[in-house]
């Protein structure tokens, strides 16, 4: 019963993609548009089949996932540390706030080159730019989850003595959790976009490697690949935070559709 | 059930906002003999709240005396279990992690004491449910057997079945004369409701507003279990109406 109201609610959300990928590939077969511009689905699946077979994607894939996560667990892990201080502790948010607000008002985009003059093209230079634009999102939802914390709830704790330590683990954490997670979520995806900046701006490794190294010999077709694979990707963690979500939240008690 | 477990002498409470001064609480003066049952009447906005938050330590800028058993009150304390109107439990933990609270139910100890609280508020089977999966009466026994895994000295609830149907609340108010008959615990009450305050009491203390101030104390001499139908508990009934009522301002809204 379950599974088949789940099917029936995939199926749905299936019902435009397959209309578009039918339309695309009679398009391109029937050569109304390009086929080396828009090389038809069951080519861009033929060629997915290759690199997968001969090891190349795994190859780049490797490493990409390596730069998205360690600039994830450093800007992220930060992020999570500075926002839980900032909203816990009303002298840190005066004296560290301000300069953190201003600072992620700087596009980041705009910062790239300095980095590169900086830190070079190297593994230092992306996984910095990767951390930083992992930072803010965990840092704003951090701090915005430690202040929605229900006031009544900390008087209860207070009523019954807890310490610091456990005001802290069992009134502030849990209470902050819903936001943390938002704040993963968007954190991570803003390492996967940092990752594809940081590997199209110039790189030897890497799916953005992949995808700037097709574009230069013409093979669409790759670069459909490429684009697949950050598809899949950032899908991927997007339904691993969801589970986060599922296991963590399942006291929550909100409108569900 | 005769030396004094509250004592409360010349309280008076006044809060001050830019050169506004409100006289919320006038020369409180009462004594809660240990193990006793103390209800609290009064017109809404006549500082209930705000006498049991003074006696629970979560407000110290008062003046007067408020001591239990002997100490003074400077902060909150767990000899001193509060029920809040709405049940303020962790929406995040299950019932059972509700009334552990910060001790750890990995504690065998613990354990043991959480379920013979849950036992005690009749919540067994229900030990894993998150507050959410259970409904508001339960969730204040919930919260009463959190308090009482503290072993407090002196419970205080203010309007503790407020919020909840008239078929729940009788049955709360007869939990909360077992729980206070078996724990032996002193119980300071703040209520809306005459018959409640009636039912469980052996003093019920009629306050009246601005300022607020302690009008009469009534004692209940009826012995438990009490019928609320009985000629006796509806005398008592009218002493308490015409207490609240004797007054020459109509204006006093007590019902709310
Ligand atoms: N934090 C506060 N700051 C300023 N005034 C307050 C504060 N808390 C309460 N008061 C005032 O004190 C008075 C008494 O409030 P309190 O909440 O104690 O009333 P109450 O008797 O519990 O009323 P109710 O029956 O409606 O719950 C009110 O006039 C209120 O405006
Ligand atoms: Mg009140």
């Amino acid at each position: 019963m379950f599974s088949s109201k789940s099917f029936i609610r995939t199926a749905q959300g299936a019902i435009i993609p397959i209309i578009v990928l039918i339309l695309w590939q009679t398009a391109s077969s029937l050569e109304w548009i390009s086929a080396q511009l828009f090389p038809p689905p069951l080519t861009i699946l033929q060629s997915f089949y290759e690199v997968v077979v001969s090891g190349e994607l795994w190859h780049h894939l490797q490493i990409s996932v390596i730069r998205a996560m360690s600039g994830f667990v450093i800007g992220g892990g930060l992020g999570l540390l500075f926002g839980l201080i900032v909203g816990l502790y009303k002298r840190s948010e005066q004296l560290l706030d301000p300069t953190i607000q201003m600072l992620r008002t700087v596009p980041l985009l705009a910062i790239t080159p300095l980095f590169i003059l900086w830190f070079g093209f190297g593994e230092l230079s992306k996984i910095l730019l990767i951390s930083m634009g992992s930072f803010f999102p965990m840092y704003v939802n951090a701090f915005l989850g430690v202040r929605n914390v229900d006031s009544k709830l900390f008087d209860v704790a207070r009523i019954l003595e807890f310490s610091r330590f456990k005001q802290i683990s069992k009134v502030i954490l849990p209470g902050a959790m819903p936001n943390v997670l938002s704040g993963v979520r968007l954190s991570l995806s803003a390492s996967w976009l940092c990752l594809v900046v940081a590997e199209l701006m110039g790189a030897d490794k890497g799916i953005g490697y992949l995808i700037q190294d097709a574009r230069a010999y013409m093979r669409t077709d790759i670069v459909f690949v490429g684009i697949c694979v950050f598809a899949i990707a950032g899908k991927l963690t997007d339904s691993f935070v969801r589970l986060l979500e599922r296991k963590l939240l399942a006291w929550q008690d909100s409108y569900r559709g | 059930m005769t030396e004094a477990a509250l004592e409360i002498q010349q309280l008076n409470k006044i809060f001050r906002s830019n050169n506004q001064e409100n006289h919320v609480l006038k020369n409180i003066d009462f004594t809660l003999k240990n193990q006793e049952f103390v209800s609290i009447i009064g017109p809404s906005g006549c500082g209930k709240s705000t006498l049991l938050k003074i006696v629970a330590g979560l407000d110290t800028a008062y003046e007067g005396h408020v001591s239990l058993n002997g100490q003074k009150v400077t902060g909150p304390s767990k000899e001193k279990g509060f029920i809040f109107q709405e049940h303020r439990l962790f929406p995040w933990a299950t019932v059972e992690g509700n009334i552990a609270a910060d001790l750890s139910l990995k504690d065998k100890e613990v354990q043991q004491r959480v379920a013979d609280m849950i036992k005690l508020v009749r919540l067994t089977g229900f030990e894993k449910a998150y507050p959410k999966q259970i409904s508001g009466g339960m969730s204040q026994r919930v919260a009463i057997a959190r308090a009482l895994l503290r072993k407090p000295d002196i419970l205080l609830l203010d309007e503790p079945f407020g919020a909840l149907d008239a078929f729940t609340r009788n049955h709360l108010q007869e939990s909360l004369l077992d729980i206070w008959r078996e724990n032996k615990t002193s119980m300071l009450l703040v209520t809306h409701d005459i018959d409640e305050a009636i039912f469980l009491s052996n003093r019920v203390i009629v306050m009246d507003a601005k300022p607020g101030r302690i009008k009469q104390i009534i004692s209940i001499d009826l012995p438990f279990p009490r019928n609320r139908i009985s000629p006796s508990f509806q005398e008592l009934r009218t002493l308490v109406i015409n207490a609240l009522n004797h007054d020459d301002q109509i204006e006093d809204d007590w019902s709310i």
